[in-house]
């Protein structure tokens, strides 16, 4: 079913340490009890991708907000935040872990929420998403497309900001997982992936993995030479489906 | 755009922008996903004056071979521009 009428808004949230920075949400637009989605934005920012993104979820009736990683930096363009973070190290993952349980406490808060919460991020959010689901309580699906560096193979790489890879916590997940990969990406590579299932298959977590074929990293984003059409189309009918099997189907209220 | 690996550059220069000329004083540089040259990797540049602030950045993204091209462009102007006035980058 689809939900042609939405609200799609900023909004303020409460993130890490209870600061106060914007994000985005977009519900659908009736009455109703509707499942939460955590969308965490890739490095290149709060864009309108993102938006788009955002907004894709809610038609398919998943109240989602897309907490901005890049608020502290100051006003600006997302693309100008994001080489202000990038500069610094990137976002440290505590902070963004405070982001994203602050966002799922927005989401919980709302008067149409059904009380269930995925977090989903693309390609740094999916690394994002991926350490949310092993730190943070009361995640109940996580969707991680593509995100890079879960897997840590040059101990240089874990820095002040990024002290931990993140398969090293995947005792912590406690929901289902789907992964989406492109088998020509380079980071996550194939064989990151494989690692990453297998710890995964090992731990018994619940999780369904899915590479495409001719596809490399990011190939959701239709704005870019990256996009494939077939592997894209069918990875959204994937999340959607996921979603809505491990959230619930939405429920809005009856028309009078 | 995951590698966060940023080079920084000492610059001395001014650079021109949307708000004019201003003085940069730093240049970061990175390879990585672009936000908005239609590629998949890209090298970006980022002159901002510290000093001043870092308010604003001029930036480019070039795709690998241009970058190396616009190096050894730079590399060959440098050289003949020496040759012509002597290696003095100061005031006239």
């Amino acid at each position: 079913m689809a939900y042609r009428s939405m609200v799609a808004e900023t909004v303020r949230f409460h993130g890490h340490n209870g600061e106060e920075g914007e994000a985005y949400y977009a519900r659908p637009a009736d009455p109703g009890r509707y499942a939460g989605v955590v969308l965490i934005h890739h490095m290149p920012g709060w864009d309108e991708w993102t938006m788009e993104a955002t907004r894709k979820l809610a038609h398919h009736g998943f109240a989602t907000i897309a907490p901005h990683l890049f608020f502290r930096e100051g006003p600006g363009s997302p693309d100008d935040l994001a080489a202000k973070a990038r500069a610094k190290g990137g976002v440290p993952d505590d902070q963004v872990m405070g982001d994203v349980a602050g966002a799922m406490a927005f989401l919980r808060a709302r008067p149409e929420a059904s009380g269930k919460v995925a977090v989903m991020g693309f390609c740094s959010g999916g690394r994002h998403a991926y350490l949310a689901a092993c730190r943070l309580a009361g995640v109940d699906a996580l969707v991680d497309c593509w995100g890079g560096r879960v897997v840590v193979d040059d101990p240089k790489d874990l820095t002040p900001a990024r002290p931990v890879a993140p398969i090293d916590l995947t005792e912590g997940i406690k929901c289902p997982v789907l992964g989406l990969f492109g088998n020509d990406d380079q980071n996550p590579s194939p064989d990151h992936v494989n690692r990453t299932e297998a710890t995964l298959k090992r731990l018994g977590k619940s999780y369904e993995f899915h590479r495409y074929d001719g596809a490399g990293h990011a190939f959701f984003a239709a704005y870019r030479p990256n996009y494939r059409v077939e592997q894209a189309v069918d990875g959204w009918n994937k999340v959607l489906a996921f979603l809505a099997k491990h959230l619930g189907a939405p429920q809005p209220a009856p028309k009078r | 755009m995951c590698s966060y690996i940023v080079g920084k550059a000492r610059l001395v220069g001014s650079a021109k922008g949307e708000g004019g000329w201003r003085r940069i004083d730093t240049a970061h540089v990175y390879y990585d996903h672009p936000f908005h040259a239609p590629l998949e990797h890209a090298l970006g540049i980022d002159f901002i004056g510290e000093r001043d602030g870092a308010q604003e950045r001029i930036a480019v993204e070039l795709s690998a071979e241009s970058a190396r091209e616009l190096v050894r462009t730079i590399l060959a102007a440098l050289e003949m521009g020496e040759a012509e006035h002597g290696a003095h980058g100061g005031p006239h």
